[in-house]
């Protein structure tokens, strides 16, 4: 018998000899020819003209031809409708056959004609063989009621045969009950609201007796479908687990890994003090281990289950590390699989087995299972802090290996390990720098980028490291663009002195010269919050990080939950819900574990294993580039200390939109009073620094602030602008301008006025050092270019923390302004009060102390003339530019104020203020351990008082 | 479930296509061709979702069987299924290849149609399914026999036919062990266990009701306790943990997991009966020690010594040792005590054979390997050295007590039947890393 000659006749006319064939008389020559059309028909060759031949040789008494003849049935007579109704008289005499095998496969075959006009006729003859005394005809018509349904589910309703269908579970043969179920769940899986498997202890325990007797298959489907019942307390779940169990030993993998779906999902509802749990837990194990023996596409999806399983209960194989070790000629698909299970497993116990497979894996072949390694000794090094060491000392071998991907992935774990276990490994630094020309993967740039921005202080050449990286910004990913822009803004803040115009050069490239909206918000938000306040701008981005998490890709529980509910399944293998890969109704509906019964505990906490009551979700490392990774570089971490304020600086309202937010953010659990922002609808957190204004917060108050011009009465006393640089020494540039402080930030307003006439662009500023260490906290905002004859009003945040030199007099400052025609310098004085911060009141006791214990050389007196206010009011006005009254002593008509001051390099200034009632001359005593300081601190007061 | 099935050659082209669902078009057998079959890289997973139809495949030598879903079918089924109708249509015509499918395509379409009713899998025992489908066309059957054929194939015992009769009552069980191992350089067991399956052949006439008994600890104990106590260190000693087992399904589950005790209406003729596994004190048959040491780039000198551990009455056979090379290995000499031993620069490796080797015996080869200088990075990885052997004991230590056979109707009893046992113990995955 050599049937494959079928498959090679190719040649033309072939149909029409084809058709002489079919319409022979000879038996024989028939049934060849027929097998020819089925050869062709396998092809995808089209043999549907030949559809009226072919069905003409249905009336037949030979089994086999007649079951080649309904193959080619069921391929074409959708195509040929009407010529199938031919066919229908064969089918219904056939179902009146007396042989149980021609009935169940002319009912068979006919559920399988998706023809409208068939299936009518279809409805009488499935009806008797539901009923047919032959149990083989029973259980092939029980699977036609699903076609049927899935055909015209109203018929099938209408003809009453889901009643029926319900009727089969309690047939006496088993297998007829098996198929009645695998229908009925499938016609209740397209009706969720149905009820239609009424699954009650009684049909339970029908379905629980079949099991014991059908085939392997049919104790998957009835297994299948019992997962889907819910018990009604612990002891009905405990006895349908103690019938499920002894299916745990079938040879059939997927009896076994339905009957484990069944046991965990109604393990949900066992007490956990309950003995039989505990036995329940430990007869688990063993036959999930089993799995791992079988052939390896079924061990594929046994180790995708065991994953889910391992998830939510990590008790059951915690001791059988070993049997996920890798075997040398697993497919690459199993040992992927393993190495995950591992890193799951891997504990204090057995880390060090673990550590030593690892090793050895990262010397195989497969790229993806060797990164995969890699990897993992990086989260075994996060997940167990005994091994930390090891791990480290392991991955510097193997970047000393030079393989790059190994090199890459190696640095890209380092990054976590750092992040865990900060100033601990930093020794390793040096070695990563040296690969640093190797690294072409995104993830890997980052991480490095990511490195040398943490460690920029202990990095030399961190600026150059990182200057090199800004060349081609616009050819790199996201991931390290954003990464760049957060590690260069670092470097800023710990060395602000060298790196100025790298933080400039990346913000702009950031800001200006990018599409991505991620990175220009990020590049306005850190350039905001350096121009405002680099004090705050420190506090967040250097903040302490989050600790991350010792579990990586955790599924999120909910997820999980289903996903045990699938076990054994698609959804479980591809880990995903079904309704994210099956189209239409089916299987949309969400499966959910049941809650445990009894004590008032709800479903079982989804958190993993040992990670306890804690309230915070464990920060999950996260996958580069997704939102959190944006938050986590952003660090905006609550526990803020000084207080950022709203202020307005930039001429950009869009910034201030922004910056509202931003605000909102830092303030949050620091801020005062919710106040009237809240009635703009901006998120407002008025800063306390600011509670001494009206209060006019938020984001708009901003914007209401800049647009009119009219500034907030902040209480500190600004000095009218006054002429810097005269128009004839800057070659028509002309600067005049005023020192403030707003809410904690020194701020210099300056006016520019175009005098030339040329447009004036690229401005920039610098201050040479001073005594008190001004210096620009942001560039200079000149956006558009100065037009002849126009005048721009420009604040510039001013920061103290630059370098610091002893001027002449005190207050001087040296300036350079430069534009696209030149750069000019010119110098001003600014009031010392500048320099008052806001928490420079004193403790009484403290203020005494110190009182006394500078020496009385330091003293200084002055008059200030002509005050017409009278003590309160005057302490009032002072107190606004941050001199505080801390007490107030009245003796013979003298009140004696008495005042503290602190200056942003930590010096305290102590006063004595006497007020004579009626006497417009105070008398000021001034005590500081810096008596340069007092001359100016006078001169303040004069100011402050007098205007 | 499962909405079509395909079996490709290895240049992909169908020799069979049975859909079964109307959601999967003829396109889904192209889809499979291009994206799997004709994919460049290696294969990533046995399950390939392609426009939201999944694929399962398995191989079979060049041969791929292709299972196809749009729903959420239970995964561990398909490939049961899958493996399964291997088996079946092996037992029907042999190997699974294109040519034995070709001559046999319209054989294996009548099977699919049988086995596979609208994607779920029905009767699948070649045993029953060989009764009614058989290739000859139909033959006049009475009324009797047919009812007979079909309530075998849906009745509680699928796997027999009623009235089977012999001349002789004869059985032949095999205890047939896998050992695995994996072996640090150092002599460091890093795991080991045992598969093992008992196989057996069974010409039993009528429907005998079998009861198989090993030395499993827990029976033992269990045992021990109830009768007297002063053996229970010796049958201790005797007896062997097992970590699991499964079953063929003809084996009264429920039973073994109340009274733990294995009974069965056997099928006919060969089947698995069941399957365990145990790490527990374990006799490694051989025990292999490596030595490999670099001189200088271009050699390697590799000795490798293998120690029988069994009984010296016992003797091990097809012993095969294969010492893997580095692939710029340019040539080798090799010595050994005994056996044959060649380079094989196609297998990258040095396997050196030897036909028997009696117990707590000891046997050495060693080789020099010169390499060619290359200037590759990139360390030789080393892979393990592996080992093939067969000996005639279970390295597990699991004895067959007894097999009890009753047949109620027919007047023939245990004492009639003839019983044959033996073990073969192999070697699985028997690795030593270097």
């Amino acid at each position: 018998m050599t049937d494959s000659k079928y498959f090679t006749t190719t040649k033309k006319g072939e149909i029409f000899e084809l058709k002489a064939e079919l319409n022979s008389d000879k038996k024989e020559k028939k049934k060849e020819a027929v097998k020819k059309v089925i050869a062709s028909m396998t092809v995808g060759k089209d043999v549907s003209a030949l559809f009226p031949d072919v069905v003409n040789c249905m009336q037949t008494d030979n089994l086999e031809l007649k079951k080649l003849v309904y193959l080619y049935l069921m391929n074409y007579a959708k195509s040929q409708p009407d010529m199938a109704i031919m066919a229908v008289n064969t089918f219904v005499k056939d179902c009146e056959d007396p042989n149980p095998l021609i009935r169940a496969l002319a009912v068979r075959t006919m559920g399988c004609i998706r023809v409208d006009k068939i299936t009518e006729y279809l409805c009488e003859p499935l009806r008797k063989c539901l009923k047919d005394e032959d149990p083989y005809v029973r259980k092939t018509a029980a699977v036609c009621v699903a076609k049927l349904h899935d055909i015209n589910a109203q018929l099938v309703e209408d003809q009453g045969f889901l009643d029926t269908l319900k009727d089969l579970i309690s047939d006496s043969n088993p297998m007829v009950v098996a198929n009645a179920v695998a229908a009925l769940s499938e016609i209740a899986e397209s009706h969720p609201n149905s009820n239609l498997l009424d699954l009650n202890p009684q049909t339970i325990n029908k379905l629980l007796t079949a099991l014991n007797e059908c085939t392997e298959w049919g104790q998957i489907f009835i297994l299948d479908c019992l997962a889907n019942y819910t018990p009604r307390d612990d002891r009905e779940s405990q006895s349908i687990c103690e019938r499920v169990t002894p299916r745990l030993s079938h040879a059939n993998s997927a009896v076994v890994l339905s009957a484990v779906k069944v046991l965990m999902k109604f393990m949900e509802m066992l007490p956990k003090d309950l003995d039989y749990y505990g036995t329940l837990l430990k007869k688990l194990a063993p036959p999930l281990v089993t799995l791992l023996s079988a052939e390896p596409e079924l061990q594929y999806v046994a180790l995708r289950n065991i994953n889910l399983i391992v998830q939510k209960r990590p008790e059951i194989l915690k001791h059988e590390m070993k049997v996920f070790f890798v075997k040398y000629n697993d497919p690459i698909y199993v040992k992927l699989e393993k190495l995950d299970i591992m890193i799951r497993l891997a504990s204090q116990a057995n880390i060090a087995q673990v550590l030593a497979e690892l090793k050895e894996y990262a010397t195989e072949v497969d790229v993806d299972f060797v990164r995969k390694a890699v990897r993992a000794i990086g989260r075994c090094a996060i997940k167990v802090e005994q091994s930390a060491e090891r791990c480290v000392s392991t991955l510097l071998d193997l970047i000393q290996t030079k393989v790059n991907y190994v090199v890459q992935e190696a640095i890209v774990v380092i990054k976590d390990i750092f992040r865990k276990y900060p100033n601990k490994y930093e020794s390793v630094i040096a070695t990563l720098c040296e690969n640093l020309d190797s690294l072409d993967e995104p993830e890997a740039r980052a991480a490095m980028i990511w490195i040398v921005g943490e460690y920029a202080e202990r990095i030399d050449n961190a600026d150059e490291l990182l200057e090199s990286f800004l060349e081609g910004f616009h050819d790199e990913s996201t991931q390290v663009q954003l990464q760049l822009l957060t590690a260069i803004v670092k470097l800023f803040l710990k060395k602000p002195t060298e790196t100025q115009e790298l933080v400039q050069q990346v913000l702009s490239l950031a800001t200006q010269d990018s599409d991505n909206p991620d990175l220009r918000d990020r590049g306005y938000i850190y350039w905001r919050l350096l121009s405002t306040d680099p004090v705050a701008a420190k506090e967040v981005v250097l903040a302490e990080k989050p600790l991350i998490s010792e579990e990586t890709d955790l599924i999120e529980p909910t997820l999980l939950d289903e996903l045990i509910c699938h076990i054994g399944t698609l959804a479980s293998v591809y880990h995903k819900p079904p309704s994210a890969f099956v189209e239409g109704s089916r299987g949309v509906q969400h499966k959910r574990l049941p809650a445990r019964a009894g004590s008032g505990e709800s479903a079982e906490s989804p958190e993993v294993g040992q990670s306890g009551t804690s309230e915070a979700p464990p920060a999950v490392i996260p996958s580069q580039g997704d939102l959190l990774g944006d938050l986590l570089n952003l660090d905006l971490a609550p526990a803020t200390t000084t207080v950022p304020s709203v202020q307005p600086s930039m001429q950009m309202g869009a910034m201030d939109l922004l910056g509202g937010g931003l605000d909102s953010l830092l303030g949050g659990d620091i801020g005062g009073s919710p106040s009237m922002g809240a009635a703009l609808g901006a998120p407002a957190a008025m800063p306390a620094a600011l509670s001494n204004a009206p209060a006019v917060g938020g984001g708009l108050g901003d914007l209401f602030d800049l647009g009119g011009g009219v500034g907030m009465p902040t209480g500190f006393y600004v000095a009218p602008k006054t002429l810097f640089l005269p128009a004839m020494k800057a070659k028509g540039l002309e600067i005049s301008g005023t020192f403030a402080r707003r809410g904690g930030i020194i701020q210099m307003d300056l006016s520019l006025t175009n005098k030339a006439m040329s447009v004036m662009t690229d401005f920039a500023i610098q201050f040479n050092r001073n005594s008190f260490g001004l210096a620009p906290a942001g560039p200079l905002q000149v956006l558009t270019p100065l037009t002849p004859n126009q005048t721009i009003d420009v604040s510039l945040p001013l920061g103290t923390t630059g370098p610091v030199m002893k001027m002449e007099p005190l207050n001087n400052l040296q300036v350079a302004v430069k534009n696209n025609i030149d750069v000019f310098y010119f110098s001003c004085q600014y009031p010392l009060s500048l320099l008052f911060v806001e928490d420079g009141k004193m403790e009484r006791q403290v203020f005494l102390a110190t009182w006394k214990d500078i020496p009385n050389d330091n003293e200084a007196q002055f008059q200030i003339k002509d005050v017409h206010l009278n003590s309160d009011a005057a302490s009032n006005k002072l107190q606004g530019s941050n001199i505080f009254t801390i007490a107030k002593r009245t003796v013979d008509a003298q009140d004696m104020l008495y005042q503290s001051i602190k200056l942003t390099n930590g010096i305290w200034v102590l006063a004595e203020m006497r007020v004579q009632t009626g006497n417009p001359n105070y008398t000021l005593s001034i005590k500081c351990r810096a008596p340069e300081v007092s001359q100016f601190v006078y001169q303040c007061y004069e100011l402050v008082l007098k205007n | 479930m499962i909405g079509g099935l395909f079996i490709y050659n290895h240049k992909g082209e169908v020799l069979i296509s049975r859909v079964y669902r109307d959601d999967i078009g003829r396109n889904a057998v192209d889809a499979f061709r291009v994206n799997v079959i004709h994919a460049r890289q290696q294969v990533r997973s046995p399950v390939t979702n392609i426009a939201r139809t999944s694929f399962f495949h398995v191989k079979r030598s060049n041969i791929w069987l292709a299972a196809v879903t749009k729903q959420n079918v239970n995964a561990a089924m398909v490939f049961e299924f899958l493996y399964k109708m291997c088996d079946v249509m092996t037992a029907y015509f042999g190997k699974i290849s294109e040519e034995n499918i070709k001559n046999n395509f319209v054989l294996i379409y009548e099977l699919l149609d049988e086995i596979l009713d609208f994607g779920y899998p029905q009767n699948s025992e070649t045993g029953a399914l060989k009764t009614f489908i058989t290739q000859q066309g139909i033959k006049s059957q009475t009324k009797e026999e047919q009812s007979q054929i079909t309530s075998q194939v849906t009745g509680q015992i699928g796997w027999r036919r009623e009235g089977i009769k012999y001349r002789r009552n004869e059985l032949f069980l095999d205890v047939l062990e896998s050992v695995n191992l994996l072996m640090s350089p150092q002599g460091q067991v890093l795991s080991a266990h045992v598969s093992g399956r008992v196989v057996m052949k069974s010409y039993l006439s009528g429907m005998p009701e079998c009861k198989f008994g090993m030395n499993d600890k827990i029976v033992i104990d269990k045992q021990g306790k109830g009768g007297t106590t002063d053996d229970t260190g010796k049958s201790g000693k005797q007896s062997i943990a097992i970590d699991d087992c499964t079953f063929h399904q003809c084996v009264r589950l429920s039973k073994f997991d109340s009274e733990r005790s294995i009974s069965f209406i056997p099928p006919d003729g060969e089947y698995e009966l069941m399957r365990y596994r145990t790490t527990k004190d374990i006799i490694l048959p051989f025990r292999v020690i490596p030595l490999v040491r670099e001189v200088g780039r271009t050699k390697l000198e590799v000795k490798v010594v293998i120690k029988s551990n069994f009984k010296p009455s016992l003797l091990a056979q097809k012993i095969e040792v294969r010492i893997p090379t580095p692939l710029n290995t340019s040539g080798v000499q090799v010595i050994c005590m005994k056996g044959k031993a060649k380079y094989k620069a196609s297998e990258n490796a040095i396997v050196w054979k030897i036909k028997r080797m009696a117990g707590m015996k000891e046997s050495q080869i060693s080789a020099e390997i010169e390499l060619l200088p290359t200037n590759d990075k990139k360390k030789w990885a080393r892979p393990p050295i592996s080992m093939n052997f067969e000996v005639p004991f279970a390295p597990s230590g699991l004895k067959v007590r007894y097999l009890k056979v009753f047949e109620p109707k027919l007047n023939y009893s245990d004492h009639d039947v003839i019983k044959w046992v033996r073990y073969i113990g192999r070697s699985g995955i028997y690795e030593t890393r270097c």
